[in-house]
């Protein structure tokens, strides 16, 4: 057989047959990339200008306030806020998944009623609630129903502002963590809990040692999101009055009247946490892909948020 | 001779199918005792009411002459509190189809999980112990990996050796090389064949015939719930009397 002339030629000899073989391939373009491309830049430099050259945004004064003693402060706050209400959250939340999938139809009950009033009932409604509970419940008493009272204490003090904030926020947050716990719980396969009773667990050990810690596994991504999605929302308690890291430039600037600047101050440094948190919410995924590979295989618990308006649900 | 295991006259229900009728078994100490059947004839329910993972709707289940699941009070029987029965299952491993090792602990936790957690060992003794294990089972070298990285065959003879870490009187095993590649159900055979050298008291539920030809004491044949036929390995194989056993073994052998 000799060589072929050229792509037709060898055509005409294959009886038609045309082989791609060594032709030159034109790639799709795709000018409408370009288009779009060239108009996301011009917006992104009129803002850029905008943030640099609008004399409102005054740099120099955000500057000045992003080290100052009381945002530091505020930031230390809305750190021990989100901090604290997670940890309630989360205990609570796993105290009412386990209920919720209890034996017991009491407990499923109470917690169903729980989770269906603290989804329902926004965090910052709650919080003004919790603070003014003196109004309905003067005294906060310890002792026998209907029996002696070993205890009192004025209402009013035993709720600060601080503590309505975090009643507020675990609460709700409760509500979500336990829904999620209870889908990892759910997750964990019945064998596990069967080969832990096997060998002579009880039911309490068989939750502590087997199968919790394979349940929050599960959850970790979903937690991490409620975590970010709580540092947000700790600046809800700003109509507390409580010293938040909004707060404190709130103060700041009803002194100062540099309402942007103190805004852009916060918004900084909500953005630093959230970074944070993102960076190490995923360092931790990894390493729990790498050691435990299993929980890759849980992506079908659902992910809850906090609050599913905000971000992607 | 009381039997270490009496299973007496057990009924036990799935809504309106009735999986096991009246199923009465006399286990001996050092006896090996193989329970063969079609699949769904009841076998695993069986074993699960043995050690009371699923609660007989009649009938009754005795260890050592005690009943599962209840205590002598006078002339009544009390039901056990949750953390009785667990103590009462220390006494009987149990080794599934599926192995189910805890995935998040590593091969030697996952052994020693049950001697420090509920027998109260100390972590130094039990590891030693459980690396003992380990290397009967002949898996000392994997004692630091997690379950995921074994083949099936080695985490069924880690579930093995995690069942015994807890020194159980009785040994129950639902099809343990049900789920295992061809090649690998040799490994595991051998070590339950050790363990009946030993003299360790099994109930063995297997589709393995020759297993049960060769190492066990006792073959018991269950159909529908009931069962049909029990005698030595030799009758059941050599000479069955029902035509549902021999129906069976045609299928299987
Ligand atoms: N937890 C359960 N709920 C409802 N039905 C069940 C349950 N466990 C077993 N069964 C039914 O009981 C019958 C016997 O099952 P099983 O004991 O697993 O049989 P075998 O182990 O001999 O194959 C089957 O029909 C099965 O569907
Ligand atoms: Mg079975």
């Amino acid at each position: 057989m000799t060589i072929a002339g050229s792509p037709a030629d060898q055509a005409a000899q294959d009886g038609g047959f045309r082989s791609a073989e060594g032709v030159r391939k034109v790639p799709l373009r795709h000018p409408w990339w370009w288009v779009g491309g060239a108009l996301l830049i011009l917006i992104i430099g009129m803002f850029a200008q905008l943030l640099v050259t609008n004399r409102n945004m005054d740099w120099s004064t955000v500057l000045e306030y992003l080290f100052n003693g009381e945002i530091l402060k505020g930031l230390l706050r809305t750190l021990e806020l989100t901090v604290l209400a997670m940890v309630i959250g989360l205990a609570l939340g796993i105290l009412l998944a386990v209920m919720r999938l209890s034996a017991n139809p009491l407990f499923r009950a109470v917690s169903w009623l729980w989770l269906w009033f603290f989804r329902g009932v926004p965090p910052l409604v709650q919080m003004v609630f919790w603070f003014n509970l003196a109004t309905l419940l003067p005294k906060l008493k310890l002792g026998v129903p209907y029996g002696p009272v070993f205890a009192s204490w004025d209402t009013n003090t035993v709720i600060s502002a601080f503590t309505a904030a975090i009643l507020g926020l675990s609460l709700t947050e409760s509500a979500y963590a336990a829904e999620m716990i209870r889908a990892g719980i759910q997750a964990v396969s019945k064998g596990q809990t069967e080969a832990a009773l096997s060998i002579g667990m009880s039911r309490f050990q068989v939750m502590r040692r087997v199968v919790l810690p394979q349940a929050l596994r599960i959850v970790v991504p979903p937690i991490g999101n409620d975590l970010i999605s709580m540092l947000k929302f700790t600046s809800l308690v700003s109509v507390l009055a409580t010293p938040d890291l909004l707060y404190s430039a709130q103060m700041i600037y009803s002194r100062n009247y540099k309402t942007i600047p103190l805004l852009l101050v916060a918004t900084i440094w909500y953005l630093v946490l959230t970074t944070l948190l993102t960076v190490a919410q995923q360092q931790v995924e990894k390493r729990l892909k790498t050691t435990h590979p299993q929980t890759g295989a849980m992506k079908n618990v659902k992910r809850l948020r906090f609050l599913p308006s905000f971000g992607k649900a | 001779m009381v039997p270490l295991l009496r299973v007496e006259k057990v009924n036990k229900a799935f809504g309106t199918n009735h999986v096991l009728r009246d199923v009465s078994l006399d286990v001996h100490a050092g006896q090996v005792q193989c329970v063969i059947g079609p699949s769904g004839s009841g076998k695993s329910t069986l074993l699960r009411c043995v050690n009371r993972l699923e609660v007989p709707d009649s009938g009754h289940v005795y260890l050592d002459g005690q009943p599962m699941g209840y205590r002598w009070k006078g002339d009544t029987l009390r039901e056990m509190t949750s953390s009785q029965l667990a103590v009462q299952r220390r006494q009987m491993g149990m080794v599934f189809q599926g192995f189910h090792l805890f995935p998040h602990r590593r091969v030697i936790e996952n052994v020693i999980e049950g001697p420090v957690v509920v027998g109260g060992v100390g972590r130094a003794t039990a590891r030693e112990r459980a690396m003992e294990l380990l290397s009967k089972v002949g898996l000392a070298d994997k004692a630091e990996a997690y379950p995921d990285s074994l083949s099936g065959g080695q985490q069924q003879r880690v579930a093995i050796a995690r069942s015994l870490a807890m020194r159980p009187k009785l040994m129950l095993f639902d099809e343990p090389t049900s789920a295992l590649d061809p090649e690998l159900v040799g490994d595991v055979l051998a070590v339950m064949r050790d363990l009946a050298d030993e003299g360790m008291t099994m109930v063995v539920v297997t589709h393995e015939m020759g297993f049960a030809r060769d190492v066990a004491d006792h073959v018991v044949f269950m159909d529908g719930g009931c069962v049909v036929e029990a005698g030595p390995p030799g009758h059941i194989f050599g000479a069955p009397e029902h035509e549902r056993t021999r129906s069976f073994l045609a299928r299987v052998l």
